[in-house]
């Protein structure tokens, strides 16, 4: 789910796990500390600098046609260096599961290189720029909270700001999604893209059209789940309720 | 003789559940279990795991009363396992299901392939021998878990058969979809790479087939007991020389060699799935082996020789 905010912190205080009691301060190695310092500054930075570019592109412009165009470059670099995050559960400096940040950073890979990027004709349409909105302002929250916490100096706004945004952004910036993969999906169809036909001496097919159905009918079963679980982080943090976890 | 007085509560809200007074000292955990059950009969001893601290492990069917760390009254802590289903009754289910599905496939039964296929038959040898080697393979594994497995545990969570049905269902009819279809392309080295293929194949069934003997032999029936499982006779089983799990080497094994002999793709991915499972589950157990014996052979790896 692309939209979806991780719960796992980029090294902050704040465990991912749920299981682990919120505060409890995580042992991390200086070097580690100061990396994540750094990457999440970043980040934040370069989530920043996205934000302002469509600003701009639409005070000049008034509209979001060629918005995608114009922050392409950008866009592409920061979200393809997210990669790293998951790197830094395999390591173990963030204490998140890898599988849960993989299927995260896959989703927004997946969205921009093989969605956005590589289906030209749907890179104006209106659910681009609602999800590029929704991922934008999610990502400024998300790697600033990181880094105040890190740095141990956690504005109470930002984790109000974390922990409510999520309600309105994560449903938007998966309409935002959906809509565009929709819309993706005459053109897919036609070009056959990414796809593999029989007979081939691998005896294997591959249908980038129905590869998109299933991705559009994942989304239903996964929305809910992931949203949830924020639901009750966010109780959990913001109100200290006792919540009985069904354990898995 | 002294009789325990037993108390048991919820381990998430601490609610008194049971109270039992009257127990013996030797009485098991099993057999607390089974009073329990009296009480709370929608919880079957299957779904009980009794612990001594709310976040600590279960206790075993066997632990005794008058051998845990506690005093005449004893408090145990209660988490419900969920619904629980038979091992045997996953096994047979979830490899009935491939062994039934390629067979559709195969026959090229209606509504898989275009009607002018209806019941049509290939024209490749090794499409005829692919449809061989996997039915007895799964043929195999049912008598197996019929007639040899020995299982320690009775059951498992009843959510684990569909999830392991799916996996292995989905990925028979994955594969037999492909290796069944009518533009299937036999390997490009011929009846060379199907005869090696076959030969790898007939082989790690074999040891498969010998290490799961030697492990059924290992222990005796109706008991739990854990030993350090050594090469016999049969030199398939020379391999527990090398590592710990050489069943799971062998089945690694016999998939390769059915992707090869059918050259498709999907077996491949099957393959990898599957020995990415098997090693997790062959470096649990060589963990295991390792903390429970010191005089575990340091030669061994877990699943591939030296490797891995």
């Amino acid at each position: 789910m692309a939209s979806s905010e991780e719960d796992g912190t980029n090294g902050s205080s704040e465990a991912g796990d749920e299981k682990e009691a919120i505060g409890k301060r995580r042992r991390l190695g200086f070097l580690a500390t100061v990396w994540l310092t750094f990457y999440n500054i970043a980040m934040t930075a370069g989530w920043l600098v996205l934000a302002i570019a469509m600003v701009r592109f639409y005070m000049e412009k008034g509209t979001h046609r060629g918005l995608y165009k114009s922050i392409q470059k950008t866009l592409k670099f920061f979200q393809t260096l997210a990669l790293l995050e998951v790197v830094h559960c395999l390591i173990g400096i963030v204490p998140t599961s890898v599988l849960v940040t993989g299927v995260q950073v896959s989703s927004r890979i997946f969205m921009v290189w093989l969605v956005t990027h590589s289906i030209k004709p749907i890179q104006n349409e209106e659910s681009v720029a609602l999800f590029l909105v929704s991922w934008t302002v999610t990502e400024i929250t998300r790697y600033s909270f990181y880094t105040f916490s890190l740095l141990d100096h956690l504005p109470h706004f930002i984790k109000w700001a974390r922990y409510n945004f999520f309600i309105i952004l994560y449903p938007v910036g998966v309409a935002g999604e959906l809509l565009t993969i929709y819309a993706a999906l005459p053109y897919v169809k036609k070009s056959g893209m990414f796809s593999v036909r029989l007979p081939n001496k691998y005896n294997v097919s591959f249908d980038y059209y129905y590869f998109l159905l299933i991705t559009m009918a994942s989304y239903i079963p996964l929305f809910p789940q992931l949203y949830f679980h924020m639901l009750r982080q966010r109780r959990k943090v913001l109100h200290g309720e006792v919540i009985v976890e069904k354990d898995d | 003789m002294k009789h325990y007085e037993v108390e048991i509560l919820d381990a998430k809200t601490r609610e008194k559940l049971c109270f039992l007074d009257k127990v013996e000292p030797q009485a098991t955990i099993a057999e607390i279990k089974t009073l329990f059950t009296k009480t709370h009969p929608q919880w079957y001893p299957a779904r009980q795991s009794l612990r001594l601290d709310p976040k600590g492990k279960s206790l075993k069917d066997e632990d005794v009363l008058q051998k845990l760390p506690v005093g005449t009254t004893a408090t145990l802590f209660f988490r419900d396992l969920g619904a629980q289903i038979s091992w045997v009754t996953v096994f047979l289910t979830e490899y009935a299901g491939p062994l039934f599905i390629y067979l559709l496939f195969y026959f090229r039964v209606p509504f898989i392939y275009g009607h002018k296929y209806d019941f049509t038959s290939s024209r490749h040898t090794v499409v005829h021998l692919a449809c061989l080697c996997h039915s007895f393979h799964y043929v195999k594994r049912l008598l197996e878990t019929l007639f040899v497995h020995r299982f320690s545990h009775g059951t498992m969570p009843l959510r684990n058969i569909f999830k392991n049905c799916t996996y292995y269902w989905g990925f028979a009819a994955w594969m037999a979809y492909y290796i069944n279809h009518p533009l299937y392309t036999p390997p490009t080295y011929g009846s060379q790479q199907v005869k090696l293929a076959l030969t790898i194949f007939v082989i790690c069934q074999l040891g498969n087939f010998s290490i799961h003997m030697a492990l059924r032999d290992l222990r005796p029936a109706g008991s739990k007991t854990r030993k350090i499982p050594y090469p016999t006779k049969n030199p398939f089983t020379w391999l527990f020389l090398l590592v710990s799990c050489p069943n799971y080497t062998y089945e690694v094994g016999s998939w390769i060699g059915f992707a090869i002999m059918t050259q498709c793709v999907p077996v491949a991915l099957f393959s990898l799935v599957g020995f990415t499972q098997m090693t997790i589950w062959a470096k649990g157990k060589h963990r295991s082996y390792l903390r429970e014996f010191r005089d575990y052979p340091p030669l061994r790896m877990p699943i591939i020789p030296f490797l891995l």
